[in-house]
């Protein structure tokens, strides 16, 4: 629908439903018969009674198209163009604005406005869906009137077995406000089925997740971190192991859409890490196509596959922020996708000293699959501010606690080998010999910063396949 | 009456598939269904007759009334034990 013209010379939007409306009603017939004035109405065709010059847009038509967000709204037009707008009663503002004087005599010397009805929340999203001239190209799908919309979602395959939120047209639009990218945008090549996932896609699923739109981004972000050759999706959805995507969000907008890396971050309980990993999981499933029993081959699954993401705790990290531990740069909005194969707690409540607590740190990381499989993991080990602070007391870079834990998980052969230990998993017999068999690869462990300020805990993400035969990390900004 | 945007990948009809039907009833167990709408029941009665000389195994079922959809309990019944179901509307 094309933006319609306003007239030349001075315009009012107005309603009845507002006293402020009501209290200049006359002035606005005083400004007419003086200078001339159109006066737009949002509710009441007859309001005011004291205009004649009076224009019915009780479509919201003129006011939506026209950005009116308070009514009264006073604007200048000249040659087809808005020269100036005021907003509100205002004898000081007013005055110079229309070069009229004594305007309103009797009237107090100022009133606030009241919202317009064109931006009204009961209103917006339907007037947008009405105006804005949609680029929504998904199919509609229309269910019966007989049809419960929950159970039909259900029912057609589309949710990750609890509730989604319907993908109205109206709710899509909305969401779509949450970026600037174009909603035909193709984001990634979604697998398991290639399937070409646009911006649009890509915001109802978030829509269904329960995502808020400013939350797109982020949930673009991730759609883009894991659907890729090296991240490789399609292996973590085709593995027997129960492998997901975590998604570790740094920069400000954690605290811009209000994520949680304190208390029980990796938990329940907070919409916007819930529903961003969720919305992940969404996009795979639905326009990927991955559904576990098909290509999903997991034999047990884990709880994260739901959706798995939380922020990391910059302000209170002794050290810098994940994401440019591979590659991105401090202080920019990105997140990190790692695949991992649920969270193990490691605790150690005695230690005050790194070197006991990178002891213990490491015997978590040994017990990752197997304590005898070696080589090539990955890991993310997740501190909690009271285990990190004894490295910041005792002045440890990350670099320096890495190199420590790593040293610490290499093992001598032969008691990894097979039939060591009376278990019959283990390395193959010729490397008996070796001295220290790494139980991470090199640069496979990363470390964050997360969870609340009591409890001497940590939090192990155990990686799946990793390298060029599994999936790698990655880090993605996060762009508007 | 709901209209949504498709999330997937769009490479399925989007609307309810019908199942295959049968080249044949012989074998097969057939459900009447009697909506409760006066001489339903007369006509099932003689569809029963037919079918049952072709072979086809018959089980009766009927809504408690014809003004409100069938039970759950009732379509489960339906859906578990018949492989073909036939809902008679009659006035």
């Amino acid at each position: 629908m094309t933006k319609p013209a306003l007239p030349d010379g001075l315009v009012a939007f107005v309603k009845r439903d507002c006293p402020t409306c009501e209290l200049v009603g006359d002035v606005l017939a005083d400004i007419e018969a003086r200078t001339g004035l159109t006066t737009y109405t949002q509710d009441d065709p007859a309001f005011p009674e004291a205009v004649n010059q009076r224009i019915d847009d009780t479509e919201l038509s003129v006011s939506w198209h026209h950005d009116i967000e308070t009514v009264p709204t006073l604007i200048r037009v000249e040659n087809g163009a808005e020269v100036e707008r005021i907003v509100g009663w205002s004898r000081e503002q007013w005055e110079p604005f229309t070069g009229l004087e004594a305007l309103g005599g009797g009237l107090p010397e100022w009133r606030p406005g009241c919202g317009s009805l064109s931006v009204d929340p009961n209103l917006a999203n339907d007037l947008m869906v009405k105006f804005s001239g949609s680029e929504i190209s998904s199919r509609r799908i229309v269910f019966a009137a007989q049809e419960d919309e929950f159970d039909s979602m259900f029912q057609r395959g589309w949710t990750d077995g609890l509730p989604v939120v319907p993908p109205t047209e109206a709710r899509v639009l909305a969401m779509l406000n949450g970026t600037t990218r174009s909603p035909s945008e193709i984001v990634v090549v979604a697998p398991p089925d290639l399937v070409d996932c646009t911006v649009e896609k890509v915001a109802i699923n978030a829509v269904m997740a329960g995502c808020k739109p400013e939350y797109l981004p982020v949930v673009l972000a991730a759609v883009e971190a894991v659907c890729n050759e090296t991240f490789n999706m399609h292996g973590l959805l085709a593995t027997t192991m129960p492998a997901g995507p975590v998604i570790v969000v740094n920069g400000e907008i954690r605290k811009r859409i209000g994520m949680n890396w304190s208390h029980n971050a990796m938990g329940q309980g907070n919409r916007a890490n819930s529903t961003i990993g969720r919305a992940l999981q969404l996009v795979i499933r639905n326009v990927g196509g991955g559904r576990p029993g098909e290509v999903d081959r997991a034999t047990h699954g884990q709880p994260g596959k739901l959706g798995f993401c939380f922020a990391e705790d910059e302000e209170g990290s002794p050290w810098g922020p994940l994401n440019a531990d591979l590659g991105g740069v401090a202080g920019e909005d990105a997140v990190t996708a790692f695949a991992t194969c649920g969270t193990t707690l490691i605790t150690d409540q005695l230690s005050r000293e790194p070197e006991s607590l990178c002891r213990s740190l490491a015997a978590g990381l040994l017990g990752m699959g197997n304590s005898k499989s070696v080589l090539g993991f990955d890991a993310m080990l997740v501190l909690g501010p009271e285990h990190a602070s004894r490295f910041r007391d005792a002045g440890w870079s990350k670099e320096q606690l890495i190199e420590r834990i790593v040293q610490l998980t290499e093992r001598p052969g032969s008691e990894l080998v097979r039939g060591a230990g009376g278990i019959t998993e283990g390395i193959p017999a010729f490397m008996a010999e070796a001295e220290n068999v790494p139980k991470v690869q090199p640069g496979g462990l990363m470390i964050a910063h997360a969870g609340s300020g009591a409890g001497l805990f940590s939090m192990l993400l155990p990686g799946w396949v990793s390298g060029e035969m599994g999936s790698q990390k990655t880090t993605v900004p996060i762009r508007p | 009456m709901t209209t949504v945007l498709d999330p997937t990948g769009e490479r399925k009809p989007s609307d309810w598939q019908r199942l295959e039907r049968p080249t044949s009833l012989d074998g097969l167990t057939v459900g009447l269904l009697d909506i409760s709408k006066p001489r339903g029941d007369v006509f099932l009665d003689h569809l029963q007759i037919r079918l049952e000389q072709i072979g086809a195994k018959v089980e009766r079922f009927k809504k408690p009334t014809f003004s409100k959809p069938a039970p759950v309990d009732l379509r489960h019944e339906i859906s578990t034990t018949c492989d073909v179901v036939i809902e008679a509307l009659a006035d």
